[in-house]
């Protein structure tokens, strides 16, 4: 009998009768094994519907050694009825009763006096009654068919090793929650199959375990710290700058320092600070009329400014450089711009890496990115700095903010900008602002009365704090962590 | 910036009030310093001999406030200049006025500069302090003001080198002279025996303080050297001090002289020197000059305690920042800030004159007078406004189209990593079986280390440094990253120009060649332009020894311009960097197919 049809008649059955109270007999009556049955139970009972209740019992079975002498009757008798009148020799009976049915079967016929022996001939088994009554075979009987056996029966042949205890479970039953004549067939998952044949409409799914991951897909992904990149030049965007050309990582001391009238013996170019180069060592070509302009302003001042007072050499200037910030582009696009007339006025941007001879640890890097805004207009003032400065850190979520007097050799005033974290619970530095000297802008040729508010910080510590990282050689560098960009949540800055 | 260690109380005491750490704290971000660390004497002493008990250490349990200065505020390089420039800005003093005692005619003490000098170290300029009382807190003081002075302005004494000296244990007149190291014999400082000069260099080698100043004048025929009218050295420039004028707590009468390169730092390191410590004379802020006679028969009278004149209009100082205030308010803000003010008589838009003393030799412009009006108006009190122009934003081309290619790539299902610049020789060149032909790289000069030495002429090395750092990564690997390689141009003004790429890198139990393959066909498919043109077949076989022969290529466009290559790493290569499983690898110029 096929499966669904067991199910099928247990179902019928439960219908009309509502209940079964014993699953074994109901099992012989379809003409299947209990085990067929049970499983049929089982897999009603997980969908509730049929409701089962074990009926448990714990019988006596006979051992493979019982089950024998059930069959053909207990050593003994086995070994009277072997005995022909005449008699037998012990090795004739042993030969044909084997060993065991032989040597048990002597020892009880020896003791219930069913057999002797021939004076002086040991080895004759004689036959010493007609007629032999096999209580065991019948009680091993009675136990197969599950008759009652006494107690003191028992014991006997559990000593004998002739029965063992099992447990045995079967059902009663009775109509589930969900009792259904005919069950359907619950699916996984949607086929072509079933949309063509229309069994769709009857398609019920099986509960799918929502604990449980999808499958792993094959993706690419981005550089978190590229991706802050994006974000922060969208917000430049949206606020009207627009990006210089930064891909030049080697610039000369002249536009990286002497144009920004940082002084010849200023720290920042010693070579602790920063790199220089063996080859290609220095720069041939600057604007002589600029550099002109540029030394004087060193050397002995103008344009209202009294200058250093020092021999400006152009040795020291020539000499080339990793650029140690992109404020060194910053200049040239603003000489650039000083030369294009009339004066427009302009906001510029950039984010991109700078370089410093520094010892590497988790939050410093030789290499980094620097982010870069300014605007060139008449007439700008330290409050409209201020108020830029909000506008572009509320984008990165930063609005509360402080200011810090500062100093910077090509800024003046000079501020240093300060928010407060929230889960720091303190005010902490973001980054460096101010307005760029007259004695940078004026030797360029920028119009009197144009002024510069400018702005720079490090794409990598906002990323740090953004990203709760920190080492920094996580995201940047060949040790990068490829979990971390994996599975790192999208940047969500400006939006 | 400098960080200046002062004694809490010391300063409170000379603030005429007692602060909490965060009342002081805001004082210092009002008007510039930074309260970076607070710490206590014992505390460093252990920090510095790495100790861990507390019983182990000696020294002071005051309170020492670290604070860090502009660098270009030597005034503020020791307790008495900030306290003072404080006081001043909370407005319970005024600027003091530094003036020169009068000497009787023909009695100021004189330095005669010998013309050996010029080759050296050119420059002397001196002053007397009168009647200094010292105790310990001040004498400490003022030996730590010369070393923050010779570790900033001073830049390591190379341009000003500072000398001070007990006076009543020397007779004037002194002089300045150059000569043979062998010809200068005396006790220095520390010692207690006679060293000639050569011996005394060879002496200090091995000196952990005064080695690193030797270079100055090691290499020199002639060294500077200064006397008194005995012969006795005052001091070896820019090494060290006799032992003979050493000054102590007890020194009343203090002859200063500073030596140097560089004449303008001369002046500001020994007008900062006087203006702090003429404090503690028996006349306040009067200095006894000295007459300077040069060789060449030129007299100077130093120090020049001068103060600057500037003259701005009120609108060139507040159209700097943004407010409004009438003359009087500029005024007292700019005093506030030690700069003396007054209004100019003058007809149409007023105009301030302002006096800049000594101690203020970082104000060079207008513009610095707008900083210290700002300072002293509040930073946080400048009104927010927006600049009014309008301007309309946009990208450089050139990252437009990276970030396209990055994003293109990205779909391809590589991962984009981000590589340094700046590498080893080494991984450059050998670990990738390419030789340098001396005229592609940049070279640094100055190293820190290996991992610095050459700008990146290629991608590839970095790939698969970054590769072998990841190397339990499960398989396929397969990254990318776009970005700069920097090579030697002589047609640019500094002789070096940045190249943008893309390169990728595939590594798995197979070398992925042909997946490498396929990434640079949709590659070659999106970047099809009326001007940039690929014909079949774009792949080009090359031999070139980072990659296995017979399989790689360059990449070449309809006109024959080569602007990629890919190929399957050279086992020797993958074995130098440390990488069982085999990769491919390809590197394109993304400014060709701009």
């Amino acid at each position: 009998m096929a499966t669904r049809d067991v199910e099928a008649g247990l179902l019928a059955h439960l219908s009309t009768n509502a209940e079964i109270a014993d699953s074994r007999s109901f099992a012989s009556s379809l003409g299947v094994p209990h085990k067929e049955l049970e499983d049929v139970i089982k897999s009603l009972s997980a969908f509730r519907i049929v409701e089962s209740a074990d009926i448990t019992k714990e019988t006596w079975v006979l051992t493979d050694e019982a089950k024998g002498y059930a069959a053909r009757g207990s050593p003994e008798v086995q070994l009277v009825a072997a005995i022909p009148p005449e008699g037998a020799s012990k090795a004739a009976l042993k030969e044909k009763l084997g060993d065991v049915v032989f040597d048990i079967g002597m020892k009880a016929a020896a003791r219930n006096k069913w057999i002797g022996f021939e004076k002086g001939n040991k080895d004759l088994v004689l036959r010493k009654v007609e007629d032999t009554k096999d209580e065991l075979q019948e009680q091993l009987k009675g136990l197969e068919n599950g008759e009652a056996v006494a107690a003191k029966v028992i014991d006997d042949l559990k000593r004998r090793k002739l029965v063992t205890k099992e447990k045995t479970i079967w059902y009663s039953l009775k109509k589930g929650p969900e009792f259904v004549l005919k069950r359907k067939t619950l699916a996984t998952d949607v086929t072509r199959e079933h949309l063509k044949s229309g069994d769709w409409k009857d398609l019920e799914f099986k509960d799918y375990n929502y604990g449980a991951l999808g499958q792993p897909i094959a993706t690419g992904s981005v550089n978190p710290l590229l991706e802050v990149r994006g974000n922060i030049e969208n917000i430049f965007i949206e606020m009207g700058f627009v990006e210089m050309p930064t891909n030049m990582f080697v610039e000369s001391s002249f536009w990286n320092f002497d144009a920004l009238f940082q002084p010849q013996q200023h720290p920042a170019r010693d070579s602790h600070d920063t790199f220089f180069l063996k080859a290609p060592a220095t720069t041939t070509q600057l604007p002589n009329d600029y550099l002109e302009k540029v030394k004087q302003i060193h050397q002995s001042g103008g344009y209202g400014s009294k200058g250093y007072g020092y021999d400006w050499k152009r040795d020291e200037a020539e000499k080339n450089l990793l650029r140690t910030h992109t404020t060194a582009v910053s200049a040239r696009m603003l000489y650039k711009l000083a030369q294009e007339k009339p004066f427009a006025p302009k906001r510029y941007y950039s984010i991109d890496r700078v370089f410093r001879n520094e010892a590497v640890d988790r939050t410093h890097l030789a290499e980094f990115h620097q982010i870069e805004g300014l605007i060139c207009d008449y007439g700008l003032t330290l409050g409209d700095l201020k108020g830029v400065l909000e506008d572009f850190f509320s984008r990165l979520g930063m609005s509360q903010l402080r200011f810090k007097p500062a100093y910077n050799p090509y800024t003046e005033p000079s501020m240093e900008i300060f928010s407060y974290h929230d889960g720091l619970k303190k005010w902490v530095e973001i980054g460096n602002s101010g307005m760029f000297r007259p004695e940078m802008l004026l030797p360029m040729g920028l119009p009197e009365g144009v002024n510069v508010i400018a702005w720079g910080l490090s794409l990598e510590r906002p990323t740090m704090i953004l990203y709760g990282i920190d080492n920094i050689r996580d995201l940047f560098g060949p040790k990068v962590d490829f979990n971390l960009i994996k599975n790192s949540p999208m940047c969500r800055l400006g939006m | 910036m400098p960080t200046v260690s002062v004694g809490r109380d010391r300063l409170f005491a000379a603030l005429g009030r007692v602060y909490t750490q965060e009342e002081f704290e805001k004082l210092c971000f009002d008007f510039g310093i930074e309260l970076d660390d607070v710490t206590t004497e014992k505390a460093i002493i252990r920090k510095e001999k790495h100790l861990e008990d507390d019983g182990q250490a000696d020294g002071d349990e005051e309170v020492i406030y670290k604070i860090e200065v502009a660098a270009n505020r030597y005034d503020l390089l020791c307790l008495e200049g900030i306290a003072r420039s404080l006081r001043i800005f909370i407005g319970t003093e005024a600027t003091p006025v530094f003036k020169l005692s009068s000497v009787p005619n023909g009695s100021m003490l004189q330095m005669h500069v010998k013309k050996e000098t010029s080759q050296i170290r050119p420059y002397i300029v001196c002053a007397v302090l009168r009647g200094v009382t010292f105790d310990e807190v001040r004498y400490n003081s003022f030996i730590d003001l010369q070393d923050k002075l010779h570790q900033n302005i001073c830049r390591k004494r190379t341009l000003v080198a500072i000398g001070t000296h007990d006076l009543d244990t020397l007779q004037g007149p002194f002089s300045y002279e150059a000569l043979p190291p062998q010809e200068i014999n005396f006790v220095p400082l520390k010692q207690e025996r006679h060293f000639t000069a050569d011996k005394l260099m060879d002496f200090y080698r091995s000196d952990m303080k005064l080695k690193k100043f030797l270079h100055i004048i090691e290499n020199s025929p002639e060294f500077p050297v200064i006397y008194d009218s005995n012969r006795t050295v005052l001091s070896l420039p820019p090494i060290i001090n006799g032992a003979h004028s050493a000054i102590t707590l007890k020194t009343r009468n203090v002859f200063i002289e500073c030596t140097a390169t560089d004449l303008t730092k001369a002046n500001i390191v020994l007008n900062t020197m006087v203006a702090m410590f003429s404090e503690y004379c028996e006349n306040k802020f009067e200095i006894e000059p000295v007459e300077v006679i040069s060789y060449d028969g030129s007299k100077a009278i130093y120090p020049d305690l001068s103060c600057y004149k500037m003259e701005a209009s009120i609108s060139e100082i507040l159209g700097r920042i943004g407010i409004s205030l009438d003359e009087t308010q500029v005024i007292s803000l700019l005093n506030k800030m030690q700069l003396q003010a007054e209004l100019c008589p003058s007809k149409g838009e007023p105009r301030i004159s302002v006096s800049v003393p000594p101690t203020r030799s970082d104000v060079l412009h207008a513009c610095d007078l707008a900083e210290d009006v700002a300072i002293a108006y509040g930073y946080n009190n400048v009104p927010k406004s927006k600049p009014k122009s309008m301007t309309i934003g946009g990208r450089q081309p050139l990252n437009r189209f990276s970030d396209k290619i990055r994003a293109e790539v990205t779909r391809a299902g590589y991962m984009e990593v981000l590589t340094f610049v700046l590498t080893s020789y080494e991984e450059n060149f050998d670990m990738i079986n390419r030789k340098d032909d001396g005229n592609k790289a940049v070279i640094i000069a100055n190293p820190r280390t290996s991992e610095f030495e050459v700008v990146r002429t290629s991608l590839m090395s970095c790939l698969l440094k970054t590769l072998k750092h990841n190397i339990d990564h499960p398989r396929p690997i397969k990254i990318f990253e776009v970005g700069d390689v920097v090579a030697l141009d002589t047609s640019r003004d500094v002789g070096a120009s940045n190249n943008r790429r893309l390169a990728a890198l595939y590594c798995s139990s197979n070398s992925g060649f042909e997946e490498i393959m396929g990434l640079v066909d949709r590659i070659v498919k999106i970047v099809r332009a009326p001007h940039i043109t690929f014909s079949h077949p774009y792949y080009v076989e090359t031999s070139e020894p980072e990659f296995f022969t017979k399989r790689q290529c360059k990449i070449v466009t309809s006109d024959g311009k080569q602007v990629g290559y890919l190929g399957i790493v050279h086992a020797e290569v993958l074995r130098k960097f440390g990488i069982p499983d085999p990769c491919t690898f390809v590197e394109i110029d993304l400014e060709a197919l701009l």
